[in-house]
């Protein structure tokens, strides 16, 4: 049997009796105890918990017989949560992140938990304490990061779907490394609480399926107001227009950037075009400081975050943080000392209003921006390892979305030569999620797009 | 602006408790003066009368109602994520030496 790789087809399945939940839960075990070795997307398998689940399905819920794998950034009760650091090897939650309570009550069944960049630090899943996973479309290149196991279980065919944290790129850029959808919400549409916090005015709490809607029946699980992050009120969404207008950004497609993520980029473009969608040429000229800023602000909230591990409490020894780690929290005290606080993080600031100025204004034009996710298709493990400012270039066109607060939906549009996965994102104004959607469901119409895992 | 000498990236070190090896100096000098020297673009940006940006959500002062909503964590929860406790309570190493 084939397992199913949409959630309609499970449930379809599901209630049609050609499967039960417990042989699926059965059939992604033996792939994960057969693949999970060479890809190391798990750091955690839950065996246990999701044969309980799965005896007890109830088919009125509306994510039931879902498998899910949470990125272990997310707090699971009872469940060891690393967030990818030796730091907290041992340590077992004593409560669950909203996110994995609301998904497992509406149905979901945790088959485990997968890697990441320690801390979620990095943009190619290399710097775990648990070692590095590998992409499977091509095991000698790199997933993306942070979420780095997210995204490589759904690529191999261990699980439906899968949570994940983007503060810079970290659903983003693994989703298009992996052909894979991929949701970063809007800042304060998600819930965090439970969720190891990295840069807390960049943090959000997203998503990896294979298909549009798969990602809209997630986040309406995930969304609204749950009393324990104060960044998070129910709002009212925005709703799709008739008539869109697509704006296409000149300095993402600048020289430097791969050719064939242009074309790949542009090719989508054109599918709305076609469409009957207007196509804008629009500027975000701030956009070569975004990392600047970034890897300003960023740093000094992961110094101030990364503070509370004492190994007192729980955990262990601060000599156990690894170097991307040190050097974050290190940059980040820098720019936050005396005499260097308003030549950097002031300044930075300040900078990221003038990026979010730009980004309204666009929308003022525009109903979405669509731009690629990463300049360059995927790249091979070691390749930017010794090199951190480098491997910081990596998210040059995602982490604008992260400083302005606005959505942002990674789809997956083809792949190169040597068979990597391509995609590009579509941006839009804060609470436009139903936009992206509608503009991810076009997309899949019109290039008749099926759900693709890779052959291992 | 744009290199971090050796001794700043000790005072750093010291400030985030971290302990670094003769080597981690010297790596980390050399990378972090390559990011704090790209970083310092930003110095070219005109940035009078304009405010920082904190936070995106718009949201100020978020209130909730003085009351119980639910259970905390039990003492033995609390003291779960460590051996090191004595009697109900965490033990830390001493910070005030007796003489």
């Amino acid at each position: 049997m084939n397992l199913p790789l949409t959630i309609k087809e499970t449930q379809e399945g599901l209630i049609k009796k050609k499967f039960s939940a417990v042989e699926l839960v059965d059939l992604y075990f033996a792939r994960i105890n057969k693949y999970n070795k060479e890809i190391n997307a798990f750091i955690t398998v839950t065996e246990d918990v999701a044969c309980n689940q799965a005896k007890k399905v109830d088919q009125t819920l509306p994510l039931f017989g879902v498998t899910v794998v949470h990125k272990d950034l997310f707090s699971t009760k009872g469940v060891r949560t690393t967030a990818g650091s030796k730091v907290l090897e041992d340590y077992v939650p004593t409560y669950s992140a909203t996110v994995v309570d609301r998904l497992e009550k509406a149905g979901a069944i945790m088959l485990g938990k997968v890697n990441c960049d320690a801390w979620g630090h990095g943009s190619s899943g290399e710097n775990s304490d648990f070692g590095p996973t590998k992409n499977p479309w091509n095991v000698d290149y790199v997933p993306g990061g942070s979420s780095s196991g997210s995204a490589a279980a759904l690529a191999a065919n261990m699980a439906l779907i899968s949570t994940g944290t983007d503060t810079g790129s970290s659903v983003r850029l693994p989703a298009t490394f992996c052909n894979l959808f991929g949701l970063k919400p809007t800042y304060g549409a998600v819930p965090r609480y439970g969720v190891i916090a990295m840069a807390s005015s960049l943090d959000t709490v997203g998503h990896f399926a294979r298909c549009t809607e798969d990602i809209k029946k997630v986040f309406e699980i995930t969304k609204g107001e749950n009393g324990h992050d104060s960044t998070v009120k129910n709002v009212r969404f925005l709703n799709p227009k008739a008539k869109m207008r697509i704006g296409i950004p000149k300095e993402y497609f600048i020289e430097g950037v791969d050719q064939e993520v242009t074309k790949a980029v542009m090719g989508a473009a054109k599918i709305y075009e076609k469409e009957g969608l207007e196509l804008v040429d629009i500027s975000l000229p701030h956009t070569k400081y975004a990392v600047s800023i970034y890897y300003i602000i960023m740093p000094a909230e992961v110094s101030s975050n990364l503070g509370r591990y004492d190994g007192i409490r729980y955990g262990n020894a601060r000599t156990n943080f690894g170097n991307e780690a040190k050097r974050r929290i290190m940059l980040g005290s820098y720019v936050l000392s005396a005499g260097y606080y308003d030549a950097y993080y002031l300044k930075a600031m300040k900078v990221r209003s003038i990026l979010i100025q730009e980004f309204d204004e666009a929308f003022k034009k525009v109903d979405a921006i669509l731009a690629p996710v990463s300049p360059t298709p995927p790249f091979k493990l070691g390749e930017k390892v010794s090199d951190p400012l480098r491997m910081y270039l990596a998210d040059v066109f995602t982490v604008s979305a992260n400083l302005t607060g606005i959505p942002g939906l990674a789809i997956p549009c083809g792949f190169t030569k040597k068979g990597l996965p391509l995609g590009f994102q579509l941006m839009g104004p804060r609470f436009s999620e139903n936009t992206l959607f509608a503009l991810g469901e076009l997309f899949e119409k019109e290039t008749e797009y099926k759900p693709k895992v890779a052959n291992l | 602006m744009g290199s971090l000498s050796k001794d700043e990236v000790l005072h750093v070190a010291k400030l985030a408790k971290l302990d670094l090896t003769s080597e981690e100096v010297t790596k980390f000098q050399k990378q972090l003066s390559k990011i704090v020297d790209y970083i310092s673009q930003l110095s070219e940006v005109d940035t009078s009368n304009l405010e920082p940006t904190s936070q995106t959500t718009g949201l100020e002062n978020v209130f909730r109602s003085d009351e119980l909503k639910q259970e905390g964590l039990t003492q033995e929860e609390a003291l779960s994520g460590t051996e090191q406790t004595d009697n109900g309570f965490f033990v830390v190493k001493a910070v005030i030496n007796k003489d």
